[in-house]
């Protein structure tokens, strides 16, 4: 039934799109399978129960439209004056309007049964299994596994050439992530979401959670995912300048592969300890510290440090001035503007280091500093 | 006969005449109209293709922002002020408003709010960019300097508001002819009075959350800073439990005047006018226990949940019985489709549609999966557009003849009409799908999944934008000439506006008319 009425739309729609370049009849094909009109049923139980109830709402909505719209075009087509219709009087009729306000009533009581269970069942995240922290910041998302002591932050890794249009734009365009977050399926996942700046909302809709990260708050929310894959979403919540740009990777894995990744992330965590006591040079830093940039600060700072949101890198007064302000800026954040936010605990010793030596030899900025790791560990022990 | 208007600019500055402030506040609502229009256009065009084209993320934040300001407070709510102000006097048998003084200063204030509003575009960090909703700390702690502009932008607008309100309600309270009983008032007049009602109970709410902004950028208090002990979601509760009744204000007047509209067209008196008195009213109630179905996701309890998820289902009650009741008036009538007829039906046809779509985002369940997409968008287009603007540009239509003595051009306005219908269609129906697919708000780009949909919107808004200057050439070729209107302009329309000559004299009802 759904299909048939998808297959109306790309009917409706296809000679305007056709009209207007560059679709061709196979993509329209290929979004009849990919369902780019409809709600997706999702890999858990409440999603696929969320799903079962938009489609019952709509079919609701489409039987009471075919009642009310039949009515008025009938209305429309027969009692038309050039038809020679002549105008009755009735202006009123108590049965009448006492069943259309007592009919509704009743129908929205039927509609609010599966409703109101759904609604119990999806606020029921008692008896998890695994429990992640998602911290909302502009503009990325930070998650903690809880009792486990892995932390990781999530960035969006479309590179900048293909939102210029500089360059042809990948199948995931704006909804790819450098780290995803790994969870296992068959178990009871919950998500306690809260923010560290702006509100933010964290929305996968193949899972059907969709919560508010607000300062202050946490908000709960959970998931048992049944099949293993890759869900894409999106923060919901306007949340500044790059709202567009800070989506979310699900990766849903085997229990084995889940603990084996967090194993992994366990070591990578100790390595980069370490790591903070070893010295670098400026090669290496450089390389490292341009890498970080294309992830963390360009989408504020520009390509080329010219600046947009945020302040200009090229020339700048702290880029080429006292290193302890340019360290305090990024572990801090600015003290006069909200939206540079700090990186104290976003961001490695290694990531900062390499991304100051970066910022202080590049755009034209030739202070020919050094900053390594141990100097931003101890900045960060003393400020 | 009394004296006419006096000459030149200080006829319109000095004013007290409620037909030369209605003038006024519509010519202002048109500009603010096409004003937003065209930051709407912007965030189209941006949005043609994915990639960023044309404007900066940040800029597309300000002109969405500015858009939604723009067409709520400067478009949609001076043109029911200003069709108020031309109709109700007329319509109960009034000479003029109240208070008529107070009604030259709640116009005049109107266009320097909207003058600092709009200044801020060219402002150091911008104008407002945090979405018509404003919500802390983005609008607060994070928000560019010019915030602070907007705020008192916002306190204008809401005083403006506010004497506008209670004008109406003094007018229609102790104005009415000798013999127009309150349940023979046009529904116009009754929808007014519910809606002036509401606004005098929350444009103070809206006056008090963004003074609390103003002390919490200025002044140190931590209304909405979580870190100084603030709540970032009570800024959200105050906002819409003055932001429900507010969706309101934009669409009862609307009844009111698709509740004219429809009789005459279809020959036959409205059905069930006493049952639509008392739905706008259980409207207007239900306004303001329904406000946190803004707030689903936030976390309310689960109590608060279920509470608000009924009280919004409960709406579709009084709403239908008035879709019921205009359908029911065509239903055997003799129905022409001049202008104002075919605007109004769509009207009864794209509202309801829009209303189903509220119906399925009450439900709170699967309004996690909605909330914050463009099936919100496409939502609250179809009830505000066909609603507001369809209802409108209607009552143009349908009064212009009586307000200016000439007959617009019929076949230009159907044309108009098809214009604006099918834009609006092709613009927001695709917005369904999108945001069922997983597409935000309030984002610049996306992927390309969600592009062809996207460019199909992209092309009605322009065909939408088009159908506004047709309008507009077709009101002011009316105002310069055409076919003289007769007093009564159409076929038996009821009320005492059409008693009087077209166009109305400056001065109508010096003496009260005789009610039947």
């Amino acid at each position: 039934m759904l299909i048939s009425v998808n297959r109306l739309i790309v009917w409706l729609f296809t000679p305007i799109l056709l009209l207007f370049g560059n679709v061709s009849v196979q993509a329209l094909e290929e979004a009849v399978q990919r369902s780019t009109w409809n709600m997706p049923e999702g890999v858990t139980p409440i999603s696929q129960e969320v799903y079962g109830l938009h489609m019952t709402m709509f079919w609701w909505c489409v039987g009471i439209g075919v009642v009310v719209f039949g009515v008025l075009f009938y209305s429309m087509i027969v009692h038309r004056k050039s038809n020679g219709a002549k105008a009755s009087n009735f202006h009123d009729s108590l049965g009448l309007e006492i069943t259309w306000t007592i009919l509704p009533f009743v129908i929205l009581i039927i509609m609010a049964i599966p409703a109101t269970s759904s609604l119990v069942k999806l606020y029921d995240t008692s008896e998890s299994d695994v429990d992640i922290v998602v911290t909302g910041y502009q503009w990325y998302w930070g998650y903690e596994y809880l009792d486990e002591d892995v932390k990781i932050i999530s960035r969006l890794n479309t590179p900048q050439d293909q939102i210029r249009n500089e360059a042809p734009k990948g199948a995931n365009y704006l909804m790819e992530v450098d780290e995803p977050l790994v969870i296992p399926i068959n178990k009871k996942v919950r998500f306690l979401v809260t923010s560290n700046d702006v509100i933010h909302a964290w929305w996968v809709p193949a899972l059907a959670v969709k919560r508010d990260a607000i300062p202050g708050y946490i908000n709960e929310s959970w998931a048992k995912i049944d099949t293993p894959g890759i869900y894409r979403g999106v923060c919901a919540e306007l949340c500044g300048a790059q709202h567009g740009f800070m989506p979310i990777v699900v990766k849903a894995v085997e229990e084995e592969e889940y603990i084996a990744y967090l194993a992994e992330r366990k070591e990578l965590a100790t390595k980069i300890k370490e790591l903070a006591n070893k010295t670098f040079s400026l090669e290496e830093l450089m390389v490292q510290g341009e890498a970080v940039y294309g992830q963390a600060c360009v989408a504020c700072h520009g390509v080329n440090g010219e600046g947009g949101v945020g302040a200009a890198i090229a020339g700048s007064a702290i880029a080429n001035g006292d290193i302890a302000a340019h360290i305090d800026i990024i572990v801090n954040g600015s003290k006069n503007n909200a939206l540079m936010g700090a990186y104290r605990d976003t961001m490695s010793e290694v990531d900062i280091a390499s991304v100051i030596t970066f910022q202080r030899n590049s755009f034209g900025n030739k202070t020919g500093d050094v900053v390594q790791p141990i100097d931003i560990l101890k900045y960060k022990q003393d400020n | 006969m009394a004296h006419g208007p006096a000459k030149g600019f200080t006829r319109w500055l000095y004013t007290t005449n409620h037909k030369d402030i209605g003038t006024m506040y519509l010519w202002f609502s048109f500009s603010m109209f096409l004003l937003g229009g065209v930051f709407a256009l912007v965030v189209r065009a941006e949005l043609f293709e994915p990639g960023l084209q044309i404007v900066e993320p940040a800029f597309f934040n300000q002109m969405t922002t500015m858009h939604g300001l723009i067409m709520v407070f400067g478009a949609v709510m001076p043109a029911f002020v200003g069709l108020a102000n031309w109709m109700i006097p007329m319509m109960v048998g009034a000479p003029d408003m109240a208070l008529p003084r107070m009604n030259n200063w709640s116009f005049w204030i109107l266009p320097f709010a909207f003058a600092m509003m709009v200044s801020t575009l060219f402002m150091e960090g911008g104008g407002p960019n945090f979405g018509w909703t404003f919500y802390a700390p983005l609008s607060t702690t994070y928000a560019p300097p010019s915030v602070t502009y907007f705020i008192f932008a916002v306190h204008i607008l809401g005083i403006s508001s506010i004497m506008g309100a209670i004008n109406i309600i003094a007018t229609i309270l102790n104005m009415r002819a000798p013999g127009m009983t309150m349940m023979k008032m046009p529904l116009f007049v009754w929808t007014w009075l519910i809606t002036a009602y509401l606004l005098i109970a929350v444009m103070p709410v809206l006056a008090g959350v963004v003074t609390m902004m103003l002390m919490d950028i200025h002044f140190g208090t931590s209304f909405f800073d979580a870190a100084g002990g603030g709540d970032p979601v009570l800024f959200q509760h105050i906002f819409w439990f003055f932001g429900h009744p507010e969706v309101y204000i934009m669409i009862l007047p609307a009844f009111g005047i698709v509740s004219a509209i429809i009789p005459t067209f279809a020959r036959k008196p409205l059905f069930g006018y006493s049952s639509m008195v008392y739905a706008t009213a259980s409207i207007a109630f239900l306004s303001f226990i329904v406000w946190a179905h803004h707030m689903f996701t936030v976390g309310l309890p689960l109590a608060g949940e279920l509470f608000f998820m009924y009280a919004t289902m409960l709406i579709a009650v009084p709403t239908g019985v008035k879709v019921f009741n205009w359908v029911t008036t065509m239903f055997r009538g003799s129905m022409t489709f001049e202008t104002p007829m075919l605007y109004s039906i769509a009207f009864v046809i794209l509202f309801t549609i829009g209303g189903f779509s509220g119906l399925m985002l009450a439900i709170a369940p699967a309004d996690f999966q909605y909330h914050d997409t463009y099936f919100v968008v496409a939502h609250f287009h179809y009830v505000l557009v066909p609603g507001a603007i369809f209802s409108i540009v209607a009552a143009v239509y349908y009064w212009l003849p009586k307000w200016c003595g000439n007959m617009y051009n019929e076949t230009m306005g159907k044309v108009q009409f098809w214009m604006a219908f099918i834009g609006l269609n092709v613009t927001f129906f695709p917005m369904h799908f999108v945001g069922l697919a997983g597409m935000q708000r309030r984002v610049p780009d996306y992927n390309q999944f969600f592009a062809d949909f996207n460019m199909i919107s992209t092309v009605g808004a322009f065909l939408f934008g088009a159908a506004q200057l047709l309008f507009l050439y077709n009101v002011i070729a009316t105002i310069r000439s055409g076919k003289k209107a007769t007093a009564e302009v159409w076929e038996n329309p009821e009320g005492l506006e059409w008693t009087v000559a077209s166009p109305a004299p400056y001065h109508t009802f010096t003496t009260p008319p005789p009610i039947k």
